[in-house]
Parts: structure tokens; C-alpha cells; sequence
């Protein structure tokens, strides 16, 4: 892998900037130590070459000191501390070195050969994964079964979800109120045994309604009436197209996988943020492919203490393959073959008006109707303070969408107004029923993506 | 269709179907997905629900704006360089730890770096980007001592964000600059934001009136004094000291009597900065009839016979009858009286002495650290380089028969940069670092050759000797911030950690290179931060 490179592929000597190497790190606590680190003084030693590999060493308490490799393509680390932090403090502060001082972190050396030993079984173990890929599962037939059994089990717990939902409409949602939170705690407790996440965690959310403050009752019969939906599409999923189909699929929480066509493109990354439950963290990429013009969304997870991969810094353009997951008004994709080491993006993709935003939702609520928001780029809107919060206006001040005030967004507002100081800008975010959520920014000002998460 | 509507659909979810049955059409039972049978009220209502959500959401319409933000004025200033809105973030993003003190790693401290990086990237008139700015304020809400500058570096914008934003209401409170001052001879436009401005922008319009034309700034400060809000009028009055002028002394005069003490005292200050005004001959005369010379006993002699009150007109003069707790009427008098009094006066007074042979006088009856103490004092606020001289006293002295610390580093200030860098490399060369401290925070930054020679001696001495590093980390911190980079190449040779003699701290040998090895880490740190300011030559 660390070998020579693709011809004509010069942008590959482009540096991170430092938000884009923080944005790496799995905690505040790693941010800060990384940073420290990131000075010429501790390190020796230290190189990169044009396949994206970077090394050095870094002097610790010990006599011995830390050997750090990062592989900027994927990124990927390794590092001879002891630290469960991944990636750890030293990796960070060796990329923050290696994107702030050219000169501390020369290119075009060749690696020394503890980092090339890694470097290397790095690339055989690619290929290894690639080959078992592309060999299918071992047993079709056993596969098959454990399919069946799974769709059972979902399906006994699709209905007894739906005589939980009965009930309370036959009670009332005002008595939910009294029962609070233990009774919905156990049901999502047996759509978990049920092997039915996605039903588990729609359960929590309608328990977490009643005591989410004015207008509750609408919101719980909202969100009720879509649960029940979605419990009626499973027991009838046969009956549905398959694009359909494998959208209540994935809604009921069964996995799914990428299954292609692969699509080529330069990727720009518009954001990413992280949500955490405590126990795992599950980090969203959003994608726009510069050519095909489509948007995708990369989930993935981690646990705690590590940050989940991949790491993509936002406002990079990717040179990458990408698998879509299968279902209606799905934009989930898995991270293909990359072609490249990424480069530095420019412009926005092409936007239109907070009008077009709702509508553009409202179109993909005919392929997912349980979709709770749906990306889009709003072009010159200006950031408004409002009597009930934050809004994003149209340039001429007539219509506006409200800005949602859940978590990733509140700093990164500021971010926006300050990117704004009153005029239009270009805004990429989540639009939907609760609101916009804006991700990230660009000002005819100032060159780049500002990301707002 | 059904004409269920939504409203209906909450009522009777709420209530509950079996208390209030949903108002279907008729024939809408054999709809339902049960297939024939009637379906159960709470399916159909759910049923109805679902397709009611689905409907408003795909529906939604925009919200009517609400009226635009005025756009922040524009910045003229040039960009910062790439790599220097990087170093910018990287800073900013380093939060002081919650563990003060003890060990402190060999990794450079970025937030104790902050200020450098500001004054720099100020000096060079630079903007920064618009994404920083919430990192900035935040930094500047957190840290008063780096508001003036990150105020000055986040220019307009900044101030124009931190109008929406309670939290950064600080910066709206004393900020000046920032939002458009109008010409200093536009008469009407100084005096209707003199007469309408907010706080902030009046101070600055004071400001910068004053700097035109010094006559015109006081006349529009008399113009509304008597209806100014007292800590309003403190700080107009503070405003002052900035080119400070015999042609104050009458507006100062009118301040005396003012209601408020603060106010008082203020102005009283002031005018004893100015050694001709009829305030510092009245604060001469009764200075003179307190301090003179006995020449009865074979030397001469100092001799001081304190106020025995404190009059009214004292009083008017700004000196303030009530001493503090555990301190005499008399003695707090007189050390006031002094202070206040032209130092001119003692030559005069004591025989045509030089300053140096004043200090030098014995003193009768224990008053002798009174009086200078008051001289001390005198001398910092009227800036006479001379008096501080003397009452320094050379720097190979024992400190202990020295005006003390915090006194020597006042007196210091008064001195040009090059003597007090002298004079302190002489103090520690003489008595280490232990009592150097705030000597060292007066001295210009980067330290001169010599100074930071004797710094770095002392420290590598204190090593020798076998203390703890962490007994030096106050000195430690400021060489990190003020030792001239270009010491780093010199200093790396202390890095090694060196073997441990036997009346050695245990340990102590690894903590010292620990130690400068952080040194000359931030050396580096800091010569790479301006070499990314440095404009890029074109």
C-alpha cells in the first residue's frame, strides 16, 4: 500500500488544517492533550511520504520514545503508548505538527522500518478483507433460517407493540402522563428481546414525550400514530414493494447492507457529528457527490472511548467509491474503494430557497414516511434572532425556517451568525418537522467549508 | 375523505376512545386494515392519526420572517494568514486545566501563550476569521485580562455578534472602537452620539475627541457632568490620565467637591500628576510644614511631625480622614499629604539635595519608612525617573533594606526599558530568583540578552542546588512567555536530564529537564507563531 502512487495525483501532498485533525479526536480531553503535543518540541524523526503516511517519535516520561504512524487516507493509527484513546494524543499531535509546520514534518522521506512494518501489514490486511468480501457468507441456507426465526420474533413483537399503542389511545394519552416512564421502559425492553431495535428505540423516544414540555400531546399522537404505522407495514411487508419493503426493514431496526451499484465520484464532505447514549457513539458523514449531485449519509458507530470511523474532515472533496443501502428515501451508503487522499473542497453544492427546503422534505415523505428531517443546502439565507429563537431567512426577508435548538447545532450557531454578520450565506443542514438544523456553512467572504457542528 | 379533523383526533387521543369515541363518518369502519371485521376505535384513530402527521408534515410551510438583523459594518483589515487562523484555533481551543499547579508535563502551555499571540496578531492589524470569533469572545468572557485585545482583534464583527448573545454582553460594556465614530470636528455628529451613544461608545468618542483637540473633548464632558451617573463620571474622569495636562487642572479643580468619593480621589490623583497646579502647592505647603531638617545633632537629620488633624479643606483636597484598620490617624495623614506633594518641592526644602542624598538622610523617630514609602509612591505616580532611582537603590542591595517587592517593580515602570532589564538582571545575578518575581513582569517582552542570561543562570543554579523545579514555576512560566526566542538553540543543551547529586531532591534531575524541555518547546512555539504573522513578503 505504501509503495508508489497513482500518476497525476499531486494533490496528495495537501496538508489538514488543525480543525480538521481535532476533529479526529475522541474526546475534549484528547483534543487538549493532542494540541499540546502538536509543537516541534517533543518529536523526532519525523516524515511523511506521498502515500499519505505519517510518522515520528515522540518523547515521553519513559527513556524509550512513542512510535506514532498515521495513514491519512484512512485515517487509520497506531502507536506505541499505552493509551485506549483512539486515536491517541500523540497521533493527533503529530498530524496537528505535520498540517501546521511543513518544515517539522519534511515530505518525501522514505519510512523508517518500524513505521514501514506496519504500513505494510496495513495493506495485506486490506486485501485479505477485500477477498473475504467478495467470497459471500458461508452458509445460505443457514443464513436463511436465522432470517426467519428473526422475522418472528419481530413480528410477535410488532404486535404486542401494537396492543401497547391500543391501549394508551384508549385510555388516553393524559393518563401516559400519571403512568410515566417505567411502563414504556419495559415495553422497549421487549422490542430489544424482540430483536426489533428500531422499534426499542422508538418506544423510548414516545416515553421521553410526556414530560418534553408544552404541545406534548400532539407530538405523543404523532409519533404513536408513525410507530403504529410502521408496526402495520411490518405485519404486511409482504405485500409491499420491495424498495418500500426494505425501507420498514430498516426502520424496525434489521440490518441492512450496502449492496451497490458502486458510484464513483468526488465527495465533498459537508459535516459530521457525533451522538452519543452513553454506551455508543454513532457519527454521521453527510456527502455530496460533486459530479452525480446525489447526498449520502455514512452512519457509523463506536464505543466508548473510541471515536467511530471513518474520519473524514469536513470540507474535503474524497475521490470514492460508494455502496448505497437498499430502500425507499434511504440515503445511508457505505465508504467504498478511495481513490485518492483527499483535497481541499471549494464550493457549496448548488442550493435553493427555505420554500424548496420544506418541499423537499415533503417529496421524500412519499418514499419514507417516517422520515424525521431531510438533508438539504438553503442558498442566501441570513441567520435571524427571533422572539422563539434563531431563524433562516430568505435573503428578500420573506419566508423563514425555524432553527432547531437540539445539541449539534447550538455553538455551531454562533459560528453561523458570526460566518453571516447579517448577509446571505450558503447554508448545508437538516431540514424537517422539529425545524432546520444547520451542519455547515459557506460565505461568498471567506473561502471553505465552516463546519457548524 | 373523512372530516375527522386533526384537532378532533387530539381530543379524543387525549381523553382516551373509551370516554370520548372519535366522530367517524359512517361506512369508515370497513376501511380499516382488519379486513372486513370493524375495526377497533383506537386502531382507526391511530389509523387516522398516521395519515393526518404524514399529511402536515409534507405540508409545512415557511414561517414568516422576522425582521433581518442590520448587517455588521464592514472590516477593512487584511485576512489573517493561513497558518496563522489555524494557530488561532489550536489556541483557542486549549482550555486552562482545572488542576492548577504541581508537575506541568514538557508539552508548552497554548493558553498562556493567548495573549502573546493577540497583542502580535493586533500590532499587525490583522482579522480574523468570522468562525472564530464565538471561540473569542468565549476565550475573552472567560479570561478579563484578554479582553481589551480580543475585543480590538475581533474588530466590528465581533462587537456586532455579541449583541445577540447575553453572554457577551461584556464586550458591549467597555469596548471601544467597534462601531462608527463620527469625524472629531463633526460638531453635530459628536454631540448627538455624545448625547444619545451608548456607555461604550461615548468613552470612545471622549477618546478619540480628546486626541483632536484636548479643549473641545472637555467642554463636551462639562456639558452633561452634573447629570452623569457617578460611575459614569469615575470613569470619564479616568479617561483623563491618557494626555494628562496643565490645561485639566480646572476642570479637575471642579471635580473635587464631587459627591462622590471615588470621584474625589480621582481627581485628586490627577492633579497631583501635575506638579505645577495650585493643588500640588497647597498639597506642598502642608507636606513642607510636616517633613524638615534638624541640623542640631552631628548629622543631619530628617525630622517629621505629622498633621494633627485633618481639616475640611483636607478633605476637599481628596484626603480621606478614616484610615484603614491597624493604622494611625497621624502617620495615614501624613503618607497621603506626601504622596500628593510635588517631589520637586523636597530640594528645596532639604537643602538643595539631590534625590539620592534625600534618601540617603537618616530619619528621626521611626518614620523613616513612612516617608519613604509616601516617596515611593509619589515617585510612581509622577513618573520621575530620578526619585525612582533613588529610592531603588542599587540593585546589589539586600532586598530586605529595599521598598520592597511590589514597591521596586512600581518604581520600576517609571524607568526606561533597557535601565529596569539592567537592573533587574543585576538583582537576580545578586539574589536569585526567589523574590524577582513581579520585578520580571515589568520588564519589556522579549527579556534583553542580559536579562534573560541571568534568568536562565539563576534557574540552572537553583537545578545545581537540588530544589524541585515547581519552587520556580511562577519564573519558569514567565521565561516560557518572554525569553527571546532566539535563547532556544542556547538552552537546549539543559534539556538532558542530568545526573543526580547526592544533596539532590530524588527525582528533581528529570523534572528540571521535564521542565526546559517545556521552555524551549515554547521558544519554538512562539518563534513559529510570528513567523506565521509576519506578513508574506511579496
Amino acid at each position: 500500500m505504501a509503495g508508489p502512487t497513482v500518476g497525476g495525483m499531486t494533490e496528495q501532498g495537501v496538508r489538514w488544517t488543525a480543525e480538521q485533525v481535532l476533529a479526529l479526536a475522541p474526546d475534549a480531553a484528547s483534543r487538549k492533550a493532542g494540541g499540546r503535543l502538536g509543537v516541534a518540541g517533543p518529536w523526532s524523526g519525523t516524515g511523511c511520504s506521498d502515500a499519505g503516511a505519517v510518522w515520528g517519535l515522540c518523547k515521553g516520561s519513559g527513556s524509550t520514545p512513542y512510535r506514532t504512524v498515521v495513514d491519512v487516507t484512512g485515517p487509520a493509527y497506531t502507536c506505541s503508548c499505552p493509551s485506549r484513546k483512539f486515536p491517541c494524543k500523540h497521533a493527533l499531535g503529530l498530524l496537528l505538527l505535520w498540517a501546521a509546520d511543513a518544515a517539522a514534518v519534511p515530505a518525501g522521506a522514505s519510512a523508517p522500518d518500524w513505521a514501514e512494518q506496519w504500513l505494510e501489514s496495513r495493506g495485506a490486511r486490506a486485501e485479505a478483507r477485500k477477498r473475504k468480501d467478495d467470497a459471500g457468507p458461508a452458509d445460505p441456507e443457514a443464513a436463511r433460517r436465522r432470517a426467519a426465526a428473526r422475522s418472528a420474533r419481530v413480528t410477535a413483537g410488532a404486535e404486542e407493540l401494537e396492543q401497547r399503542l391500543a391501549d394508551l389511545v384508549r385510555g388516553g394519552l393524559a393518563a401516559a402522563e400519571q403512568a410515566g416512564y417505567g411502563l414504556w421502559e419495559e415495553t422497549a425492553r421487549r422490542m430489544v428481546d424482540a430483536q426489533a431495535p428500531g422499534l426499542a428505540g422508538r418506544v423510548r423516544e414516545l416515553g421521553a414525550l410526556p414530560g418534553s414540555g408544552p404541545g406534548w400531546p400532539v407530538r405523543l399522537l404523532e409519533e404513536s400514530a408513525l410507530t403504529h404505522l410502521l408496526d402495520r407495514a411490518w405485519l404486511g411487508v409482504d405485500r409491499l414493494p420491495e424498495p418500500l419493503a426494505a425501507t420498514v426493514r430498516t426502520r424496525v431496526g434489521l440490518p441492512s447492507s450496502a449492496e451497490g451499484p458502486a458510484v464513483r465520484d468526488r465527495w465533498l464532505v459537508l459535516a459530521q457529528y457525533d451522538t452519543s447514549d452513553g454506551k455508543l457513539t454513532t457519527r454521521r458523514t453527510w456527502l455530496h457527490g460533486r459530479d452525480t449531485g446525489r447526498t449520502a449519509l455514512l452512519l457509523s458507530f463506536g464505543v466508548a472511548g473510541r471515536a467511530p470511523e471513518p474520519t473524514l474532515a469536513v470540507g474535503v472533496v474524497v475521490d470514492a467509491e460508494l455502496l448505497r443501502h437498499p430502500g425507499a428515501g434511504q440515503l445511508r451508503a457505505e465508504l467504498g474503494e478511495r481513490f485518492a487522499a483527499p483535497v481541499p473542497g471549494d464550493a457549496p453544492p448548488p442550493g435553493g430557497t427555505v420554500g424548496d427546503a420544506l418541499t423537499a422534505y415533503g417529496l421524500a415523505l412519499r418514499d419514507d414516511p417516517w422520515l424525521d428531517s431531510w438533508p438539504v443546502t438553503l442558498r442566501d439565507v441570513v441567520p435571524v434572532p427571533a422572539a422563539e429563537g434563531w431563524q433562516l431567512a430568505d435573503a428578500d426577508g420573506g419566508a423563514a425556517l425555524p432553527v432547531t435548538g437540539s445539541a449539534p447545532a447550538r455553538p455551531g450557531l454562533w459560528r453561523l451568525a458570526a460566518v453571516s454578520g447579517g448577509a446571505p450565506v450558503t447554508v448545508f443542514g437538516e431540514c424537517g418537522h422539529r425545524g432546520f438544523t444547520p451542519l455547515a456553512a459557506w460565505s461568498p467572504d471567506a473561502p471553505g467549508t465552516v463546519p457548524l457542528t | 375523505m373523512t372530516t375527522t379533523t386533526w384537532e378532533d383526533l387530539v381530543t379524543s387521543a387525549l381523553l382516551g376512545t373509551d370516554r370520548r369515541p372519535l366522530p367517524l363518518p359512517a361506512g369508515a369502519d370497513a376501511a380499516g386494515p382488519g379486513g372486513g371485521g370493524v375495526v377497533d376505535a383506537p386502531v382507526a384513530l391511530l389509523d387516522a392519526a398516521a395519515v393526518q402527521t404524514v399529511r402536515r408534515r409534507a405540508g409545512l410551510l415557511p414561517a414568516p420572517a422576522a425582521p433581518l438583523p442590520r448587517p455588521a459594518p464592514r472590516d477593512e483589515r487584511p485576512p489573517l494568514p493561513e497558518a496563522a487562523a489555524r494557530r488561532l484555533v489550536q489556541l483557542l481551543a486549549d482550555r486552562p486545566s482545572a488542576s492548577g499547579g504541581g508537575r506541568r508535563g514538557a508539552a508548552p502551555d497554548l493558553t498562556e501563550l493567548l495573549p502573546q499571540w493577540l497583542a502580535a496578531a493586533q500590532a499587525y492589524g490583522y482579522r480574523v476569521p468570522a468562525s472564530a470569533l464565538p471561540a473569542l469572545l468565549d476565550a475573552a468572557r472567560a479570561r478579563t485580562d484578554l479582553r481589551p485585545q480580543a475585543l480590538a482583534l475581533g474588530g466590528p464583527r465581533a462587537l456586532w455578534l455579541a449583541t445577540f448573545n447575553p453572554e457577551w454582553k461584556f464586550a458591549l460594556r467597555g469596548a471601544s472602537g467597534g462601531a462608527a465614530l463620527p469625524a472629531p470636528d463633526d460638531a453635530e455628529g459628536v454631540r448627538r452620539l455624545w448625547e444619545e451613544g451608548l456607555f461604550a461608545e461615548r468613552v470612545a468618542l471622549l477618546a478619540a475627541v480628546r486626541a483632536h483637540d484636548p479643549a473641545v473633548a472637555l467642554d463636551l464632558l462639562a456639558s452633561t457632568w452634573a447629570t452623569e451617573r457617578a460611575e459614569d463620571r469615575l470613569m470619564f474622569l479616568d479617561s483623563l490620565r491618557t494626555g494628562l495636562s496643565a490645561d485639566d487642572e480646572e476642570f479637575l479643580e471642579r471635580a473635587l467637591p464631587d459627591r462622590s468619593r471615588n470621584v474625589r480621589s480621582t481627581a485628586a490623583e490627577l492633579l497631583s500628576a501635575l506638579p505645577g497646579s495650585a493643588f500640588a502647592a497647597r498639597m506642598a505647603a502642608r507636606a513642607a510644614s510636616c517633613v524638615g531638617l534638624d541640623h542640631t545633632g552631628r548629622q543631619v537629620t530628617i525630622t517629621v511631625e505629622a498633621p494633627h488633624e485633618c481639616d475640611a479643606e483636607m478633605q476637599r483636597d481628596g484626603v480621606v480622614p478614616q484610615p484603614p484598620s491597624g493604622r494611625g490617624q497621624r502617620s495615614w495623614w501624613l503618607g497621603q499629604l506626601v504622596e500628593a506633594a510635588p517631589l520637586g518641592l523636597w530640594r528645596e526644602r532639604l537643602g538643595g539635595r539631590a534625590p539620592g542624598e534625600i534618601v540617603a538622610l537618616p530619619v528621626a523617630d521611626d518614620w523613616r519608612e513612612e516617608l519613604h514609602a509616601a516617596w515611593c509612591r509619589a515617585a510612581v505616580r509622577q513618573r520621575d525617573a530620578a526619585w525612582s532611582r533613588a529610592l531603588l537603590g542599587p540593585a546589589s542591595a539586600p532586598p530586605a533594606s529595599g521598598p520592597g517587592a511590589s514597591s521596586s517593580a512600581a518604581l520600576l515602570s517609571t524607568l526606561p526599558h533597557e535601565e529596569r532589564a539592567e537592573w533587574v538582571a543585576a538583582f537576580i545575578a545578586a539574589h536569585g530568583l526567589s523574590e524577582a518575581f513581579q520585578l520580571l513582569g515589568v520588564c519589556a517582552v522579549p527579556w534583553s540578552g542580559a536579562l534573560g542570561r541571568a534568568v536562565v543562570d539563576a534557574l540552572d543554579i537553583a537545578r545545581e542546588a537540588g530544589s524541585y523545579p515547581w519552587s520556580f514555576s511562577g519564573v519558569m512560566g514567565l521565561a516560557e512567555r518572554c525569553l527571546d526566542p532566539r535563547e532556544a538553540n542556547r538552552l537546549e543543551v539543559l534539556t538532558a536530564a542530568s545526573d543526580e547529586g547526592e544533596d539532590t531532591a530524588p527525582g528533581a534531575g528529570g523534572y528540571w529537564a521535564e521542565a526546559f524541555q517545556r521552555l524551549v518547546a515554547t521558544l519554538r512555539l512562539r518563534a513559529a507563531m510570528h513567523a506565521e504573522l509576519s506578513p508574506p513578503e511579496t
